[in-house]
């Protein structure tokens, strides 16, 4: 066999593969443009331009929540040269130490960080960056850069405003591509519940970089670059010097008030006492540790996530059943020997008052027994044929009608339900048919498996002040560009009549308006003028002292301002509760307080001491 | 040592002194592109220990030193005598490494001697080299004598086999050069063709349909039957063979026609004419035809012609249409096994690395993101390029493996299409120059050994650059003389300069 011209085959064949490999190189670097498209935007920067926050507003146009201008300092760590670190940290007030930490986390995580820029101190002082940009030029990386932040020119509503923070990851995992890594975020309160009317849109610029990631010219003149969209104001139904006074009044006390106007469902305060200070808010990221540690808990919302017991408030809501079940007429006398007795020598106590009374004397002087006759008298309905199982179902189904036991829907966050007990409830514990109506009989006084949030109390109060409807309450009102739920105009009625609500009103007007010395439990609350309604509430706290609870609105007609107080472990409704709803009442519609002393008296309490720690 | 004054030629004339001027070009090329390619913000001096330009220098210092000892200090015989026990030791080696080594992304294959690293499959690309070129040039050699075709499949294959074992199939790849050098010593071309038609039926059968592949092999057995027979005849045959071909190429499309028919006329029967019974489906009678593909049809052919072809082919002593049956049998064999083979045989990366290549799959963020960056870096280079440490695509790091295996791109981006086509062209100079001065020596070891040299620095050449621009799967092999890293720059310069002294050695008593 021949192996002459092999040699040459084999170059031709060389020849050939070579004129494949350049043909194909000539194809992608001469005839092909998309190449170089990529590789532009492969080097392309963004530099993302952050929109303003929406404001927040009061009620009445006061700013609760605004911006201000805050300057963090920057670093891109692959532009840092060799710099007196010392200088540095005299300049920024921090020790040499904490630089050199940072760099050295830098250049751990240099794969990670590539070529951006990290945020090496946050929020420093304006007359340190002032200090910091004189030198600047000395320490080539570095840089700051101006960023708004949330300012609170009020000191009004810092669990409800709610604080704003950088994303976490798992933040970011949970709303797919709407966040990136240094975003800030609402977390709680109004900023999370209108964060997307809130926060706006983020824009960017996009630069060419060469390959000393120099930043040459605007990419393709600015053509694909986004302007932010600054987010909306949001309006609330909040009344800030009401909020403001209602602070006031709890502090170094624990509990919540809640004030809502009844013929809108907004609300005016959302009190919840210990709170978080808007000075923390505002750098909420060095005051977490110890925000979460306090061993009262000013994170926990109590006004809308605290399930208390009613107490004695809750009468009413038994005598509307009542009325509405036809067992309860307000003509009805029951007798009261210092309580309620029943079975073997068991007793429900109840304090000195006259004996027998009707239906508006006991709501005025709040009655315990008064109340044991109408819940038997409606678990042992006839209708029911001794059924208490079904009595009792239909006695929740009632009482749920007010949003007892159900999260009311309003437009805040994290709102609990409290509970209401049905027959379940009870066949669970004792079995089915080995209870009845006595086995029950606390709960004619809210007590035992009643919890309700003070949010229930207020708009409980805000349906008799409307003599039968509600609105579900809510914070944000609508406004240019924000949008509220239709289901905060529509009227909302409970499963009793409204013809049953002018009388239970009459007692509570009787309750504050009796005079001292005439056995209504509310005197105290009475202001001249006011026409003020209310029901006092002592329940039993097993954690020590009674919780003292009120509810009322003003004036009896027309009413402007339904209310829900709740101090734990302030003793009767009438110590605490009862004067501080009505010191918010006389604020809110006189706009100063006259009772300076009680005010005084309200503001110095210090109940810290009372409140078992957890 | 063989002092100056000894030769009979002197040194201008008996060293390829253009090869060596290659090699150094080359060499240096790729020295510039490792420090383009990793140059950052605070460039540091080309000869920067602490960047990989300034190791590399070392590394082409070094090299520059070994060459010199290649072609000066060592008796240029003594590669022939000790190639058998060095063949050996590089595959003990070879072994070795397996069990000795750390998991480097997945393959086994790197000695580490404290700071340095280095691979053997490099350095048995030289001993497989020598020793076949020493077995091949036995007096009494043949390569058409089974036993010592056997013979070198062995010292090809058994490297290959422990590399493969080693995962690097890419560097085993190499290996299949070594064809070449079976070719041009006297080895037949059908096998080359064979292969060639192997790759080719596997590649189309993947990416467009067995079917295909079949009309392609009888298009070729069409071709070869009509070259082989009488003169007269050839148009005959390829006429025959070439309307064969494209009834069948038509066949799915009338097959598509009829089936429309087909089932436009049980429409119709349903809706006219058939009354369904319980449990009847419409068309049930004909429906059988709608399940008919024209790749049965095809196989339901072959069956009925093989027998009846075979059987003439026999009676005539047909040599030709024998042999073209059984290519065709196994042929189809190859085809229908393909899918087998695809799934089965190969590992996950390499069958994710072939679709990707094949466009099968498109990946841009897995596999396919080293080929799109790489393709993105070059592409973007264009005619001329971007200049000297310009790059943004290679300096910012979005190629991987930027200054070893697709040190290319660096090239690519910065010198342009102009700047690809120099480095290519002096490649093509390198083997072109390094076939020739085999083709001019008296000692078939010198010949062999050159041609083996030609045959690796090819394979890497291809397969390397093919990678980078998208015509070869990514295989991590590097480019010879130009990617960084001290082991292969060793290698090559040790490949190349044992030949460049066998060369020498001819020149200066001939």
């Amino acid at each position: 066999m021949t192996t002459d011209h092999r040699h040459t085959r084999l170059l031709i064949g060389l020849g050939v593969a070579a004129a494949i490999l350049l043909a194909k190189l000539f194809s992608i670097q001469v005839l092909d443009d998309h190449y170089k498209a990529d590789a532009e935007i492969n080097s392309t920067v963004r530099e993302m331009i952050l929109p303003t926050r929406g404001v927040i507003y009061d009620r009445n146009g006061r700013i609760l929540v605004g911006n201000k201008v805050a300057y963090d300092i920057l670093v891109n760590p692959r532009e840092v040269e060799e710099f007196d670190t010392l200088a540095l940290a005299t300049v920024l007030d921090v020790t040499p130490d904490f630089i050199r930490g940072k760099m050295d986390e830098y250049h751990r995580n240099r794969r990670k960080i590539g070529f951006q820029s990290v945020t090496m101190l946050k929020q420093v002082p304006a007359e340190t960056y002032n200090r910091f940009a004189e030198v600047q030029y000395r320490f080539p990386g570095f840089r700051g850069q101006v960023r708004g932040i949330r300012d609170y020119p009020i000191n009004a509503g810092g669990n409800l405003l709610g604080y704003v923070s950088e994303v976490n990851q798992a933040y970011i995992d949970k709303h797919p591509g709407e966040y990136r890594s240094g975003d800030y975020a609402g977390m709680t309160g109004i900023e999370a519940a209108r964060e997307k009317d809130l926060r706006g849109e983020k824009g960017y610029h996009m630069y060419l970089r060469n390959s000393h990631n120099q930043i040459e010219q605007p990419y393709k003149d600015g053509a694909f670059d986004k302007e932010a969209v600054p987010g909306h104001d949001i309006v609330t139904t909040i009344d800030a010097e009401l909020q403001q006074y209602g602070q006031e009044l709890m502090q170094n006390k624990v509990g919540a008030i809640v004030a809502i106007e009844p013929e809108t469902g907004e609300i005016l305060a959302l009190v919840s006492s210990p709170g978080i200070d808007v000075s923390q808010l505002a750098d909420i990221g060095k005051y977490y540790e110890e925000i979460s540690k306090n061993p009262y808990r000013p994170m926990y919302n109590r006004a809308v996530q605290a399930s208390y017991p009613p107490g004695s408030v809750f009468k009413l809501v038994n005598g509307l059943v009542g009325l509405e079940e036809g067992v309860l007429r307000p003509e009805m006398m029951y007798p009261c020997s210092h309580g309620y007795h029943f079975g073997a020598g068991h007793k429900l106590g109840c304090h000195g008052h006259k004996s027998p009374l009707n239906m508006e004397e006991s709501i005025m002087m709040s009655c315990n027994a008064y109340y044991c006759y109408v819940l038997k008298n409606i678990l042992d309905n006839r209708k029911f044929d001794g059924d208490y199982g079904e009595a009792m179902d239909h006695w929740h189904d009632m009482v749920t009608s007010f949003g007892f036991g159900t999260k009311l829907g309003s437009d805040f966050p994290a709102e609990l339900s409290g509970s209401i007990p049905t027959a379940k409830t009870y066949n669970r514990a004792y079995g089915k048919g080995r209870w009845n109506s006595t086995t029950v009989i606390s709960l004619s006084i809210g007590q035992g498996e009643i919890l309700a949030t003070p949010m229930h109390l207020a708009n409980f109060c805000a349906i008799v002040a409307n003599r039968g409807h509600y609105y579900i309450p809510h914070i944000v009102k609508a406004s240019e560009g924000v949008e509220i739920d239709p289901k905060y105009y529509e009227k909302q009625y409970t499963k009793v009549s409204l013809e049953h609500f002018p009388k239970v009103i009459k007692g509570m007007w009787r309750a504050v308006n009796s005079g001292a010395g005439m056995g209504g439990t509310a005197w105290i609350a009475h202001v001249d003028g006011l026409d003020i309604c209310g029901k006092t509430g002592t329940a039993q706290n097993p954690r020590g002292a009674d919780n003292s609870c009120f509810i009322c609105f003003a004036p009896m007609d027309h009413p402007k301002i339904a209310i829900a107080a709740y101090v734990e472990n302030g003793g009767f409704g009438a110590t605490y509760a009862a004067p501080m709803a009505s010191l918010m009442v006389e604020k809110y519609l006189k706009g100063e307080v006259k009772r300076e002393d009680l005010e005084k008296r309200m503001k110095e309490a210090n109940l810290m001491s009372r409140v078992k720690k957890d | 040592m063989i002092g100056e004054n000894t030769h009979k030629r002197g040194l201008k004339q008996s060293v390829d002194w253009k090869l060596i001027g290659v090699y150094i070009l080359l060499v240096l090329i790729g020295w510039v592109n490792i420090y383009a390619s990793v140059h950052s913000d605070n460039p540091a001096t080309i000869f920067d220990w602490s960047v990989r330009s300034g190791k590399q220098f070392v590394w082409m210092l070094t090299s520059f030193g070994l060459a010199g000892l290649i072609l000066f200090v060592i008796p240029p015989r003594l590669w022939e005598g000790t190639s058998i026990p060095l063949y050996l030791f590089v595959c003990f080696l070879l072994v070795a490494v397996i069990f000795l080594s750390k998991d480097v992304k997945g393959s086994h294959s790197w000695f580490e001697l404290g700071p340095v690293k280095f691979q053997p499959a490099e350095i048995s690309k030289i001993t497989t080299s020598l020793l076949l070129a020493n077995v091949m040039s036995r007096q009494n050699f043949k390569l058409s004598q089974f036993k010592d075709f056997l013979l070198v499949a062995a010292i090809i294959g058994v490297p290959m086999l422990i590399i493969v074992a080693e995962s690097e199939t890419g560097s085993a790849l190499v290996y299949a050069g070594f064809i070449f050098v079976l070719y041009r010593e006297g080895f037949s071309g059908w096998w080359l063709a064979l292969i060639g038609l192997v790759i080719l039926l596997f590649i189309t059968t993947l990416t467009i349909s067995p079917y295909t592949s079949i009309l392609i092999l009888i298009g070729i057995l069409t071709v070869c039957n009509a070259f082989m027979g009488p003169r007269k005849e050839f148009w005959k045959r390829i006429g025959i063979g070439a309307g064969f071909v494209t009834v069948m190429a038509l066949l799915p499309w009338l097959w598509g026609l009829l089936q429309e028919n087909v089932q436009g006329h049980l429409d119709w029967m349903t809706r006219v004419a058939w009354v369904p019974k319980a449990g009847e489906s419409s068309g049930y009678r004909w429906s059988f035809l709608l399940k008919i593909k024209p790749m049965y049809v095809l196989l339901a052919l072959s069956f009925l012609l093989l027998p009846i072809l075979g059987v003439r082919a026999f009676r005539r002593k047909d040599g030709f249409l024998g042999l073209s049956i059984m290519a065709f049998i196994i042929g189809v064999a190859l085809v229908f096994s393909t899918d087998f083979i695809f799934q089965n045989v190969l590992q996950d990366h390499q069958r994710s690395r072939i679709e990707v290549l094949l466009g099968m799959k498109e990946d841009l963020a897995g596999v396919g993101y080293n080929v799109n960056q790489s393709k993105i870096a070059i592409g973007s280079g264009g005619l001329t390029g971007k200049g000297f440490l310009q790059g943004t695509q290679t300096a910012f790091g979005f190629v991987p493996e930027q200054s070893t295996d697709f040190i290319f791109c660096t090239v690519g981006e910065e010198w342009g299409f102009l700047g690809c086509l120099v480095v290519v062209l002096l490649y093509v100079f390198l083997i072109t120059r390094l076939i020739l001065d085999a083709e001019r020596c008296r000692e078939s070891f010198t010949r062999i050994y050159g041609y083996c040299v030609a045959s690796c620095i090819f394979m890497h050449l291809f397969i390397n650059i093919g990678m980078t621009v998208g015509l070869m799967p990514v295989i991590g092999i590097p480019l010879p003389l130009l990617s960084y890293g001290g082991s292969s720059l060793w290698a090559f310069t040790i490949l190349i300069f044992i030949f460049v002294a066998l060369y020498r050695q001819e020149k200066k008593y001939f």
